[in-house]
């Protein structure tokens, strides 16, 4: 690991998911997300790990599962088109309960929409994308250095809560490049999933540990027999129909986040103590908003700057605090309105809910939204 | 230097405008101490012939926006991007055009330069593909006149970069247009 580099933050995002531990990756190349897959066909053969570019993306994601319970911490990346295809597989390793880390470099949709332009038109589908309830994690990096940090932080959750963890970059941030100073990463770091304790005939795969809720995950080969089915299943990994297990089963998937909700969430904020105006936004757009607010500043205007770093869970809790003292808050996204709807359910009619919307595949110019900052003051 | 630097590189596909600003960017982030550096670009899905820009911001305190706002220097490579960018130069700033494929110059309040890039490539270097690294070598005198980035810091990043056969041939556009631009004088 160089002490200083200059990277892309496709480029970041790939060395931090291997400095994570990651070892398996599978997927198929999409602009804006290739170079992930370039670097990790790269490096992953040299450090006794494996790269397979498969047919398509759904198969990416199944082998990137398949991965993962054979042991190793596993990684997809893609972008739109391709996150659209890996969401029947990403539920069932929700409801498996598999660690895995899934990157999508968002550019315009829908469809094939704009391969080389930027969006943030994945944000919902990243929390509904897939059919049935499930906690969602899911990161938003916005600069290279904070790639790599935040591909370490999205394979420790994954083995974690063993599920999937999703990383949601943009085609600015993707093929931006910065300089990052790596920080070195010591085993304590990294979190690794909890192996059975007990000898293989007392395993029961999906028996929660009291502790913290959450089963311990033996690796196909161990010698543990283990069955695994996108089925609503019992404690024994068996398919089950009985009203009771059912929503033993529910509750605990979805008590995953909840319960650890407040160690999971991530947010930054600046100069918001005395901020009338709050401009919230994440990844790219998050750079434009933070030069308008210091503009706006500079013209006198009290404005404040929110950065949601995990989409998912939300910073509701943390928002709606600041909503007490903020006037209005400017939410600037590259898509016709998405994160807006959860600052509006988070604020509770506290404040003033202003969406900038900008879907033509460029990023906003901060005189773009110190316009609207102005307007609002 | 002022407390932002504004580069941007714009031509079109294949001319080597993004190998061009992401080697400035390796000679301010790797080979300089202390300095914030950010790299974009923005292309089209074609490889070769479209429109194709990139930038290089650097700056002593972390850097927000990622964009070029106004530029301070642009090197412009092409009539296109002549008329669609050359309007964005900080007042004052410097525009490097090339004499070959830009001939019509818009009225701009900068200090022009109209140099022979692409000619110094084809006929000095002997190879058209060096382009890049004779604009690179300009921007270079440019830094070092600016008291942004050394010019060895720039060579640095470029020897650094291009495979061990091409070195000779890009080390020499390097110099040539550092020279180009060192007994140069703007319009």
């Amino acid at each position: 690991m160089p002490d200083v580099a200059f990277w892309q933050g496709n480029e970041a995002l790939a060395h931090g998911a291997l400095a994570a531990g990651c070892r398996f990756f599978a997927g198929y190349p999409i602009t804006p997300s290739t170079e992930i897959a370039e670097i990790m066909a790269e490096e992953l053969p040299k450090i006794n790990g494996r790269f397979i570019q498969m047919e398509d993306e759904i198969a990416g994601i199944a082998a990137a599962i398949g991965g993962s319970i054979a042991g190793r911490k596993s990684l997809t990346a893609t972008s739109g088109p391709g996150f659209s295809l890996k969401q029947e597989n990403l539920g069932f390793a929700y409801i498996a309960e598999i660690p895995l880390v899934v990157v999508d470099v968002m550019r315009g949709g829908p469809s094939t929409g704009l391969p080389t332009k930027a969006a943030q038109q994945d944000v919902m589908q990243a929390r509904w994308g897939t059919h049935g309830d499930h906690g969602t994690i899911c990161y938003a990096p916005s600069s290279v250095q904070e790639c790599y940090e935040v591909a370490i932080k999205a394979f420790n959750a994954a083995e974690r809560y063993r599920q999937p963890v999703l990383i949601l970059s943009d085609e600015i941030i993707g093929h931006m490049r910065e300089k990052v100073v790596p920080p070195k990463i010591k085993a304590k770091d990294l979190l690794e999933r909890k192996r059975p304790v007990d000898v293989p005939e007392k395993f029961i795969p999906y028996l929660p540990d009291p502790r913290d809720d959450l089963p311990c995950m033996a690796s196909f080969g161990d010698g543990y027999t283990w069955h695994i089915t996108g089925l609503t299943h019992n404690e024994w990994g068996f398919p089950t129909n009985s009203p009771e297990e059912i929503e033993k089963m529910m509750k605990r998937l979805m008590r995953k986040v909840d319960r650890f909700r407040d160690d999971i969430v991530e947010y930054e904020t600046a100069l918001t103590d005395d901020a009338d105006i709050l401009v919230l936004a994440y990844g790219s757009v998050a750079r434009t908003s933070l030069r308008a607010v210091h503009e706006a500043r500079v013209r006198g205007i009290k404005a404040g700057f929110f950065r949601p770093v995990t989409l998912w869970p939300f910073p509701d809790r943390e928002l709606e605090k600041l909503a007490r003292k903020a006037k209005t808050i400017i939410v600037p996204e590259l898509n016709c309105g998405q994160m807006v709807l959860e600052v509006e359910r988070a604020v509770h009619g506290k404040a003033k809910i202003v969406a900038q919307n900008l879907v033509n595949g460029e990023l906003f110019k901060p005189e773009e939204i110190l316009s609207v900052i102005e307007e609002v003051a | 230097m002022a407390s932002r630097y504004e580069i941007r590189f714009a031509g079109s596909g294949g001319q080597g405008v993004i190998l061009a600003a992401v080697v400035a960017g390796e000679a301010a982030a790797l080979f300089e101490e202390g300095l914030s550096v950010v790299q974009t670009q923005s292309y089209g899905p074609e490889a070769r012939g479209g429109k194709s820009k990139a930038e290089v911001i650097i700056a002593k305190e972390p850097i927000d926006y990622p964009k070029a706002m106004k530029p301070n220097l642009q090197v412009i490579l092409t009539q296109q991007a002549a008329e669609e960018y050359a309007g964005d130069t900080l007042p004052g700033g410097r525009i490097i055009y090339d004499d070959f494929f830009v001939t019509s110059l818009p009225q701009v309040d900068a200090n022009i330069y109209y140099l022979p890039i692409v000619r110094t490539a084809r006929e000095k270097v002997g190879n058209e593909i060096t382009t890049n690294m004779v604009a690179l070598g300009a921007v270079a005198r440019v830094l070092e006149l600016e008291n942004i980035v050394k010019p060895e810091s720039v060579k640095k990043a470029i020897l650094a970069k291009v495979p061990e056969k091409t070195k000779q041939s890009n080390s020499l556009a390097f110099d040539e247009g550092y020279t180009l631009f060192k007994n140069s004088i703007h319009l």
